[in-house]
C-alpha cells in the first residue's frame, strides 16, 4: 500500500475562518446553557469572537499566502474584505442585541447563524477555487434563509424566507451549472488554473462552453448582489426580514458576492474583459437606473432602502468591472473596496435608525414617521441625516469619496457614458434621500412614536455614523488601506 | 468534438424510445375494460385509506437530521480506520476534532429536545 501524504496546511491562512467557525459552534453550546430570556450574553460572546478574528488578521497584512493546494488565500485584498465583513457583523450584533428581545424573537441561534454567515462571506473573499466559492455562497445563503424567517411566527418574515429560499436555490442552480461548464471547458476549477488555460488558448468548441459557463456563473452571483435584471427578490425579502437581518443582508451578501465576482472576473476571466466588460457595464447602468428610479416611488423607508441598495449594487459593479480594463486596473479595485466600506457603514447606520423606530408589533417605516424626528431624538436624526448624505454621495461623507472613486475608475476605463449614467442616477437618488432629511428637520411630528434607543443600538448607530463622517473628512487611511489591497491581488 | 455529442443524442433518443414504443404498442393491442377496482390506487394490495395529501409530522425531519450526524461520522471514520496505521498522530487529532464537533451537534439536538417524540 502506498504511503499516504498528509498535505502541509498553513493554518494561518484560515485562522480568521477557524476563529469564526469555532466561535459559531461555541455559541450554539452557549445558547444551550444560557437561561431563557437572557440571550444577550450569547451576543456578547459573538462580539468577542468577531473582534478576535479581526485582530488575528493584523499580522498577515502584506504577507500573502495560500494553502489547501491554492484553494484558499489570504492576501491584502481578502484581508481588507474580511475586515469590512467583520466590522459589518459587529455592528449588526450591536443593533440586534436589544431588538430581538423587544420583538419577542430572542433566540440564541441568531448569533451562531450570524457567525456562520460571516464565515461564508469570508470564504467568498478568500476562496480562489470555484468549489470553495460555491461552498461559501451556500453557507452564506442557507444561514440567511433561516435568518430571514427568524421573526417566526410573523407571516411577512416567513414569506421573506420562502421567497429568498426559492430564488436563492434557483440562483445556486445557475451557479453550479456555470461552474460545471467552466470546469468542462478548462479542466480545472482553480481560478488561476482557468486563467492559465485561457492564456494558452482554448479549442474553438471549448470557448463556447467557457463563455456559457462564465455567463451562468455571473448570473448566479448576479442574484446575490441583486444586479438587474436579477434584483426582483430584494425589496420583498428586505421588507419582511427582521430589520437587523435585512441590514446584514444588504451589506453582507452584497459585499461577499462582489468579492467572489471580482476575483472570478479579474483573476480567472481577466483575459476575457473584451467579452464581459461591455455586458456588465450595460447591466450596471440598468441596475443603477432601476434601483434609483424605483426608490423614488416608495413611501415605505425600508423598501426605499432596499431599492437604493439595488442602485448601489450598480455603483459597486462599476468599480469591479472597471478593474478589468488595464487602464483602470488598480483604480477599479480601490473604488470597489472603498465604496463597499462606505456603503456598508452607511447602510447599517440607516437600518439601525429604522430599528430604533420599530416598536413591537408595529413598524414605523413610512416617510411620515420620520417627520420631526429632530425634535424627539436629535441623535438619531443627525445619524440618519449623515447616512442619507453619504448614500446620496454628498461631501464630506464617505459615500462621496466612494462615488468619486468608482466614477473616476469608470472614466479611466474608457466607460465615460457609464460614469455619466452614474452621476445622473445619483442626482435622482439625492431626491429621495434628501426627502427624508426634510421630513426629519423641517416638519412637525405626524403621529406620536417614541423611538427606543438603548445603549448598544446607540453604539452601533454611533459607530456607523462616525465612520461615515470621519472617513468622509479624512479618507486617507482608507485610501492607503485599499491601495495596499490592490497590489496583492495576483494577476 | 461537438460530433461526439451526436452519440449522446442518439443514445438519448434510443433510451427514450425504449420504454415509450412498447407503451404505445400496448395501448393499441390491449383490451380496455376498466373497472373501479382496476382504477384504484395500488397500495401494497391493501385497500387505500384516506387521501394522499396528508400532513407529515415535522419531527421526521429532525430525526433525519440527527441521522445525518451519525451517517457522516461513519463516512469519515471508516476510511480513517482502514488507513489508521499510515495516517498517524495528525489524523488522530483531526478525527478527534471532527468527532467533538459532531458530538456538539448531538448535544445541541438533545438539549433542544429534538430526540423526544411529541
Amino acid at each position: 500500500m502506498p504511503d499516504i501524504q498528509i498535505p502541509s496546511i498553513d493554518l494561518g491562512v484560515s485562522l480568521q475562518l477557524l476563529i469564526i467557525f469555532g466561535g459559531a459552534m461555541v455559541l450554539l453550546l452557549a445558547d444551550l446553557f444560557s437561561g431563557e430570556g437572557n440571550k444577550r450574553i450569547v451576543g456578547y460572546i459573538a462580539l468577542l469572537f468577531v473582534v478576535g478574528a479581526a485582530a488575528a488578521g493584523v499580522p498577515y497584512w502584506d504577507a500573502p499566502r495560500s494553502t489547501f493546494n491554492g484553494m484558499l488565500v489570504l492576501d491584502n485584498f481578502a484581508l481588507t474584505l474580511n475586515w469590512i465583513f467583520l466590522l459589518s457583523t459587529a455592528i449588526t450584533i450591536l443593533i440586534s442585541l436589544e431588538y430581538l428581545p423587544r420583538q419577542g424573537i430572542e433566540r440564541g441561534e441568531y448569533y451562531a447563524l450570524l457567525l456562520f454567515a460571516l464565515g461564508g462571506m469570508m470564504l467568498l473573499a478568500q476562496g480562489t477555487d470555484l468549489i470553495v466559492l460555491f461552498l461559501g455562497l451556500e453557507l452564506l445563503s442557507i444561514t440567511l434563509y433561516v435568518l430571514a424567517g427568524f421573526a417566526y411566527p410573523r407571516l411577512s418574515s416567513e414569506e421573506a424566507a420562502m421567497k429568498y429560499l426559492l430564488i436563492g436555490a434557483f440562483a445556486a442552480g445557475f451557479l453550479v451549472f456555470g461552474i460545471a461548464l467552466l470546469y468542462g471547458a478548462t479542466g480545472t476549477s482553480s481560478l488561476a488554473g482557468i486563467a492559465n488555460k485561457l492564456g494558452s488558448g482554448l479549442a474553438a468548441d471549448d470557448v463556447a462552453f467557457m463563455l456559457a459557463g462564465a455567463a451562468l456563473v455571473i448570473i448566479g452571483f448576479g442574484y446575490k448582489i441583486s444586479m438587474a435584471p436579477f434584483h426582483m427578490w430584494t425589496p420583498d425579502v428586505y421588507e419582511g426580514s427582521p430589520t437587523p437581518v435585512a441590514a446584514f443582508m444588504s451589506v453582507g451578501t452584497k459585499g461577499a458576492g462582489f468579492a467572489a465576482l471580482a476575483r472570478l472576473l479579474l483573476v480567472a476571466l481577466g483575459s476575457q474583459y473584451a467579452t464581459w466588460g461591455l455586458i456588465l457595464a450595460i447591466l450596471a447602468a440598468v441596475t443603477m437606473v432601476i434601483g434609483n428610479v424605483s426608490a423614488v416611488a416608495q413611501t415605505n423607508v425600508k423598501r426605499m432602502l432596499a431599492y437604493s441598495s439595488i442602485g448601489h449594487a450598480g455603483y459597486i459593479l462599476m468599480g469591479v468591472l472597471s478593474a478589468g480594463s488595464p487602464a483602470a486596473a488598480n483604480r477599479g479595485i480601490e473604488g470597489f473596496l472603498f465604496y463597499l466600506l462606505a456603503y456598508s457603514l452607511t447602510n447599517l447606520g440607516a437600518f439601525a435608525v429604522l430599528i430604533a423606530l420599530e416598536q413591537r408589533g408595529e413598524a414605523a417605516w413610512s416617510l411620515d414617521d420620520f417627520a420631526g424626528l429632530w425634535h424627539r431624538q436629535p441623535f438619531l436624526a443627525i445619524a440618519m441625516a449623515l447616512c442619507m448624505f453619504s448614500l446620496a454621495g454628498v461631501p464630506p461623507t464617505a459615500g462621496f469619496w466612494g462615488k468619486f472613486y468608482v466614477f473616476t475608475a469608470a472614466w479611466e476605463a474608457g466607460l465615460q457614458w457609464l460614469a455619466v449614467v452614474g452621476v445622473i442616477t445619483s442626482a435622482i437618488a439625492a431626491f429621495f434621500y434628501l426627502r427624508i432629511i426634510v421630513q426629519m428637520f423641517m416638519r412637525d411630528p405626524v403621529r406620536e412614536i417614541s423611538p427606543s434607543l438603548d445603549r448598544n443600538l446607540m453604539i452601533g448607530v454611533g459607530l456607523a455614523a462616525l465612520g461615515v463622517i470621519v472617513f468622509g473628512i479624512s479618507p486617507t487611511p482608507v485610501i492607503d488601506l485599499v491601495q495596499g489591497s490592490v497590489l496583492a491581488l495576483s494577476r | 468534438m461537438l460530433a461526439h455529442y451526436a452519440f449522446i443524442g442518439v443514445f438519448f433518443i434510443a433510451a427514450a424510445s425504449f420504454p415509450i414504443l412498447p407503451l404505445i404498442g400496448a395501448y393499441f393491442l390491449r383490451p380496455s375494460r376498466p373497472t373501479e377496482v382496476k382504477l384504484d390506487t395500488y397500495e401494497c394490495g391493501l385497500e387505500a385509506i384516506g387521501d394522499i395529501w396528508v400532513q407529515f409530522k415535522v419531527q421526521y425531519y429532525l430525526y433525519a437530521l440527527a441521522f445525518v450526524v451519525f451517517d457522516i461520522e461513519v463516512v469519515f471514520l471508516y476510511p480513517w480506520a482502514v488507513a489508521f496505521n499510515q495516517l498517524g498522530l495528525f489524523a488522530l487529532v483531526e478525527m478527534a476534532i471532527f468527532l467533538f464537533i459532531l458530538i456538539g451537534g448531538l448535544v445541541y439536538a438533545w438539549r433542544k429536545g429534538a430526540l423526544e417524540w411529541v
